[in-house]
């Protein structure tokens, strides 16, 4: 089942994210969704995620529906042109594959093949709007398919962004294009996303806010110099940083820490519960802590 | 203008190996203001040739270094000096030493990285403006290149990777094109330019090696 009829459902949507390992061992992915795919409504799968070359998303997507999972197959512009990423969408159709993400993609300077070609021969909104006429049931060049996709479309923006109204401009034309759903890039101010919500109100498609699961003070300020559009507020670091300290000091003691966990998850689900009122659900990151999303789910009452 | 950077010392000695006789040639135009190719650089790739036991049989500032048929009647005008050399060292552009492979039988060697087209925007500082994609969209873009000025070459708006700075988060020193797309749009008033989808490029408007010839304006 794909992700449309829980969207059209209007019950609290939660998605979460794995990331395929750089090499051939699945087995961490494949257990963090054996554990998450029963409690979540979908999970994306990342495309060469920070353009750091590792195995392929459709791959990893096809490997988790069949042990029940609902997948999203990120797809990003960056690697492939027209040719091969219409190619793959019919590809993973047929994998059994319902959802697509579509973006841009991290540019290739940003990964470990700094070398590498950057495609962008078509850009997101592009993307969309082409996966859109592969389920009407033509290419982008109009010629007819002999069978279909149906896919369920989605696309990202950064409530963050500045300005705001260049991201929702963008935000507008994905949607017009064809995306049936919005996953956003990591919100750590409630009242940030209040205030973005508020001037997307007339966007009519699910928008689920995201969340990167914060590990440390360190982290976030990592994140905070580094990721474009992303800010962690410092009551949030400083919450973190005093977790990193007692775990740093029960350590010493011998003793087990998991302060750091503890504060993480009361974060995202304090999180969680500012967004609730606000959205439709959320999409959560957790960037190699899925085994403690049950944790945060659990926190948020979820 | 085309921009490029000379090649390591090094390399050019690498490439040079075993023709002890060289004949130089710059051009006048974009490699002089580039100071690649110019008069002055000329004169130094010679003295730095001379140390590593090298002997410069003459030199040229062609004018300029991508004209075939110009450069064929310049190289006649130096026929002795370029008959006495081994080789020729090209210091304008990858046109410029592609031209005068064209131009004569020595075996040629570029002394220099062809980057980009470019603007001079003061003294020695040159800024990539066009990527000759063929498919001009300045009219919907403020006249800022999306193609060129957004590090992905996007064309319905930016990614999400626009800093606090307004810079590209690939680079701290580049703008995001985007940006600077939208500032000057809503500068004129003329935010509604970038409402509309802008539909994909063609690749290749002229697939194969881009050639142009417009009948009846040629020499």
């Amino acid at each position: 089942m794909s992700l449309r009829p829980v969207l059209q459902s209007g019950k609290f949507v939660v998605t979460s994210e794995v990331g395929p390992p750089k090499g051939t061992n699945l087995e961490h992915v494949i257990e963090e969704s054996k554990l998450l795919g029963p409690m979540v409504d979908g999970i994306n799968v990342t495309d060469i995620q920070a353009a750091a070359m590792r195995l392929g998303s459709m791959a990893t997507c096809h490997l988790i529906k069949d042990i029940g999972c609902e997948p999203v197959l990120q797809m990003v512009c960056r690697d492939r042109n027209r040719l091969a990423l219409q190619s793959d969408l019919l590809s993973a159709w047929v994998l059994g594959i319902e959802n697509v993400l579509c973006l841009t993609g991290d540019h290739p300077t940003l990964g470990d093949h700094k070398g590498a070609k950057p495609v962008y021969d078509l850009d997101s909104v592009h993307l969309l709007k082409v996966a859109k006429g592969l389920n009407e049931g033509h290419d982008m060049m109009g010629n007819e398919l002999e069978g279909k996709p149906d896919f369920c479309l989605g696309a990202v923006v950064t409530p963050g962004g500045n300005p705001l109204d260049m991201q929702i401009m963008k935000l507008e034309k994905k949607v017009e294009a064809g995306a049936e759903f919005i996953q956003t890039q990591a919100v750590y101010d409630v009242n940030l996303f209040a205030d973005f919500m508020d001037k997307v109100s007339h966007i009519q498609v699910p928008i689920l806010a995201g969340i990167v699961l914060l590990k440390s003070a360190g982290m976030a300020r990592y994140m905070n110099n580094n990721v474009a559009g992303v800010t962690v507020p410092d009551e949030l670091i400083k919450r973190m940083a005093a977790a990193g300290e007692a775990d740093k000091a029960a350590k010493a003691e011998g003793k087990k820490g998991g302060n750091q966990v503890a504060v993480s998850v009361e974060i995202a689900a304090e999180l969680i519960n500012g967004f609730k009122p606000l959205c439709r659900g959320i999409h959560l990151m957790p960037l190699g802590w899925g085994h403690h999303v049950p944790k945060v789910l659990k926190a948020a009452g979820l | 203008m085309t921009i490029s950077e000379p090649k390591s010392l090094e390399e050019i000695l690498g490439t040079i190996e075993g023709q002890d006789k060289l004949f130089l040639v710059g051009c006048s135009d974009c490699a002089t203001v580039v100071q690649v190719g110019g008069e002055d650089q000329l004169k130094e790739m010679a003295a730095k040739l001379a140390e590593h036991g090298k002997t410069v049989t003459g030199m040229l500032v062609a004018e300029p270094g991508c004209h075939l048929l110009g450069l064929r009647k310049e190289f006649r005008a130096h026929r002795q000096e370029i008959d006495a050399a081994d080789a020729m060292l090209i210091m304008s552009c990858g046109t410029g030493a592609q031209t005068a492979a064209q131009a004569t039988d020595k075996p040629v060697h570029a002394a220099t990285n062809t980057l980009f087209l470019g603007c001079v925007e003061r003294f020695g500082q040159f800024r990539e403006y066009c990527s000759a994609c063929g498919n001009c969209t300045l009219e919907q873009t403020g006249y800022i290149c999306s193609v060129t000025r957004c590090s992905k070459g996007l064309q319905n708006g930016p990614c999400g990777g626009t800093t606090a700075e307004g810079k590209c988060e690939i680079n701290p020193e580049t703008d995001c094109g985007w940006l600077l797309i939208y500032n000057k749009l809503k500068e004129q008033g003329n935010l509604d330019a970038l409402k509309s989808y802008a539909a994909p490029k063609e690749a290749l408007v002229h697939p194969g090696q881009r050639t142009l010839s417009r009948e009846g304006k040629e020499e």
